[in-house]
């Protein structure tokens, strides 16, 4: 369709200087010099964060943030990916817990220490609303930190980032878990549906499908009637 | 990309395309296209679905499947060397003595555990032995959502009736029954665990439609809905202590005497040890193949698809069942070129959007089965040359997206879709005013490691399995929402069977004779081959680094 000529980019992984084709992927430019993931790489499509990367441009001091898989290479790129971030994660009984707004605060003290400086906000690569699901879970406002962080791909870049060591993702995720378990109103039809098959209703309508010929039963597959 | 300058993400060439799509736009909001007969599907599928291409697949020469044609990437696996060689491992001391070993992490594997624990086995008792992070699995990826007959216009016996026809009447109808039958119930343990699916004020779900199927009961988490699933299953697993050995794979089965499957050598890919597990049952949950990028295609799966489970109960003689069908994903996205093969959820379409070609055409119904819908796209592309071709050469439709903001609202995308919204916005497109292109891409193993019997046993004893790398669920083609419920529905009866089995079983001496076998029948039948499996991992590397490759440390 048009002319082929690779444009190169000049990129520093982990301060080595490589030349690499642009329009690859920050993951894809770093197997094509010759990394082979084993960390850092996992759903390869933004769904994961195993790739959460750190970088800054040539001459510049500020630190930004990428998904590695989901990130197109730029001249001058200073590259570094973050295997593992060891943000504590509290060990609990969901049955025990209720949704209070005192649960923060036992599980994760230091959410209290919150100086609301946004540098979580900065760091987020999905562009979530950090800090302000940060600052609902101190009111207990736990539709709002759910819905908020429910986006929250668990790459861990704001826990690296910020100053008060707090681990948002975390308390985004008990949240979440006490918000769907406790808070969002159950589906009825799903419970009455389980009565209805443990009571075998549709025993005999299901073995008879299992029985019939070939023929018939394509039959009824294709006059079966499409909700639209 | 080169030079070109984007406007708002698109070359000019395609900007022009997009006038078209914009032009019929009104005019399709009120044209439905017909579906198909089952005639016209079997005739499309035979001239444009890839499984019909001779060239793509190959007899395998010995074992339980002798005779079955499969994609050459398969046999490959079945026909290469085993990655270990087994005069290498002491079997003794044993590292790991468990009464369950689970191998795979994603969400068959956690959902296996959790079930196993709740049956009444010990925490310790367990094993998950996972290749990447737990976690980093198709099951995180899957955005469209779970299907479960739960609505009071629908029914077990309806969803029974679209799963078989949908896998052209090939599938396992007991395990099509059980699958129908417990989702429900799956359903109210995601709800206790705290998945947020969506629902209006009443609790009710907000259950969409799907392609195949007959009835609106695709339940989601916005797209996404695996994610949501998983880190619910994670936390339990962490919550509950339950053992996990992440970035070790599994390498080869371990037999004992009496023929039975009796644990694993696990690779430990940072440390290069090995470890031997001996344990009473093992259940096989690593998922499907992506990355083996069968015919060249380019895949959704997660980095480590690379049908290693395959490899690992062929080792021991297990059947496999239905592996000569693959699923493409109709939608796979087909530029930007740094996005090339990623999904394009079901649910863009559920929602409204039609796939169209250069002229602005609809040219099938949105919601046929996959394999039809994937072969309406190849053939209008290839052979009508209606597509449109990207600048790296590659053709692909138009998927209208706009027209779900039409139809739902302004804002819709952005609620309901987020994922796809940020995929394409991170290069400039914004699918809530530009169509995006799209064009199949390699989505599901179909076919695996054939599951007897609804406790997820397998023909040989002591392996059982669940998830993607079974066969005989879903036959020769997989609806959409079926394969979260299929990890879900047989991923708790593995773990539940599981339990109750390993009270029984005696487990004899340990031993690796079967890959002497193996190795053995592959002299035999004259098989020259320097390919190892399983794979572990893809290589991605790039040729002038690969071709400079030393060994050293
Ligand atoms: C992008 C995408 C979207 C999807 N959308 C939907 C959807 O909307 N609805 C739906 O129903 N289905 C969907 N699917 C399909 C569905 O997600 C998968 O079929 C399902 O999650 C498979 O679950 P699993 O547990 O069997 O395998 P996986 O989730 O893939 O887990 C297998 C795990 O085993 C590990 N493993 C592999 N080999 C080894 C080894 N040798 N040793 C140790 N560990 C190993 C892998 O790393 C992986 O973590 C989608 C799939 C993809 C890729
Ligand atoms: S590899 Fe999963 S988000 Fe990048």
């Amino acid at each position: 369709m048009e002319n082929s000529e690779k444009i190169m980019a000049r990129v520093y992984i982990m301060g080595r200087d490589h030349l690499v084709p642009s329009g690859l992927t920050i993951m894809k430019a770093m197997e094509y010099v010759g990394y082979k993931f084993i960390r850092g790489a996992g759903c390869r499509g933004g769904f994961c964060g195993a790739c959460a990367t750190i970088y800054r441009m040539k001459n510049d001091y500020k630190l930004r943030v990428a998904l590695a898989c989901q990130e197109t290479v730029k001249d001058g790129m200073f590259l570094a990916q973050i295997p593992f971030t060891p943000a504590n994660k509290v060990i609990y009984d969901l049955d025990q817990l209720s949704p209070t707004v005192s649960v923060f605060l036992e599980l994760y003290p230091e959410v209290a220490k919150c100086v609301s400086c946004n540098t979580c906000t900065k760091a987020c690569p999905q562009d979530l609303e950090v800090m302000d699901y940060v600052q609902a879970s101190l009111r207990g406002d736990f539709e709002k930190v759910a819905f908020l962080s429910f986006d929250c791909i668990s790459c861990g870049l704001c826990a690296m980032r910020c100053p008060a060591e707090i681990a948002p993702h975390r308390i985004a995720e008990l949240a979440r878990r006490l918000y769907g378990k406790y808070i969002m109103p159950r589906a009825q039809h799903v419970e009455k549906r389980i009565k209805e098959i443990e009571t075998g209703k549709y025993d005999e309508e299901v073995k008879k499908l299992m029985s019939i010929g070939l023929n018939e039963l394509k039959k009824l597959y294709v006059e079966r009637e499409i909700e639209k | 990309m080169s030079g070109t300058d984007l406007i708002k993400g698109y070359p000019k060439y395609l900007r022009e395309s997009i006038q078209n799509v914009e032009k019929t736009r009104e005019r399709r909001l009120k044209e439905s296209f017909e579906l198909m007969s089952l005639d016209e599907r079997d005739e499309l599928l035979k001239t444009f679905h890839p499984d019909y291409r001779k060239e793509g697949k190959r007899q395998v020469k010995f074992g339980p499947n002798k005779g079955d044609l499969m994609p050459h990437e398969v046999v490959d696996i079945l026909e290469a060397h085993p990655l270990v060689d087994p005069n290498t491992i002491d079997l003794s001391p044993v590292d790991f003595d468990v009464s369950i070993l689970i191998i795979g992490g994603g969400g068959g594997g956690m959902t296996a555990a959790l079930w196993a624990l709740y049956s009444g086995v010990n925490a310790e008792d367990i094993l998950i032995v996972q290749k990447l992070r737990l976690m980093d699995s198709n099951s995180v990826m899957s955005q469209g959502g779970i299907q479960a007959a739960d609505k009071t216009n629908d029914s077990p016996t309806m969803h029974y009736l679209d799963i078989i026809g949908g896998g052209h009447f090939t599938n396992n109808p007991e395990l099509v029954r059980t699958l129908v039958m417990d989702a429900p119930l799956i359903i109210k343990w995601h709800e206790e665990l705290g998945v947020m699916y969506d629902r209006v004020a009443d609790g009710t779900m907000s259950t969409l439609s799907g392609g195949g199927a007959s009835r609106k009961r695709m339940h989601s988490a916005r797209d996404y809905t695996g994610m949501e699933i998983v880190r619910n299953l994670k936390d339990e697993i962490l919550n509950k202590n339950l053992p996990v050995l992440e970035f070790t794979s599994a390498v080869e089965l371990i037999m004992d005497e009496y023929d039975q499957v009796a644990g694993a050598v696990l690779y430990d890919m940072e440390t290069h040890r090995y470890h031997v597990v001996r344990a009473k049952l093992t259940i096989l949950a690593t998922g499907g193949f992506g990355r083996l990028h069968i015919q060249g295609f380019q895949t959704t799966n997660h980095y480590g698809a690379t049908g290693d489970g395959v490899a690992l109960a062929c080792h021991v003689g297990a059947k496999l069942k239905d592996l000569d069908s693959v699923q493409y994903h109709p939608t796979g996205a087909a530029y930007p070129e740094q996005i090339v093969g990623l999904l394009v959820t079901e649910k863009v379409r559920n929602l409204g959007a039609q796939p169209v070609n250069r002229n602005g055409d609809q040219f099938v119904y949105p919601l046929e089965p996959r394999d039809v819908e994937a072969s309406a796209i190849i053939r209008e592309c290839y052979e009508r040359n209606k597509g449109i071709e990207t600048p790296t050469g590659m053709r692909g439709v138009w998927l209208d997206s706009p027209m779900i903001e039409i139809i739902h609202g302004e804002g819709t995308i952005s609620k309901l879709l987020p994922a796809m919204y940020r995929q394409n916005i991170r290069f400039d497109i914004d699918m809530t005013k530009d169509p995006i292109l799209v064009f199949p891409t390699l989505h599901f193993q179909n076919g695996g490691i054939e599951m007897i019997n609804d406790k997820t046993e397998t023909s040989v004893s002591g392996l059982l399995a669940c998830g993607e790398v079974t066969g005989g669920v879903h036959g020769k083609n997989r609806l959409m929402g079926n394969s979260i419920l299929e990890y879900s529905v047989y991923g708790r009866r593995a773990g539940i069977f599981a339990a109750k089995r390993a009270q029984k079983v005696k487990l004899g001496k340990l031993s690796l004779d079967h890959v002497g076998r193996y190795k053995e029948m592959l002299k035999e039948t004259g098989v020259k081959t320097t390919k190892k499996a399983p794979i572990l991992l893809p290589e991605y590397r790039g040729e002038g680094v690969l071709s400079r490759a030393l060994n050293l440390l």
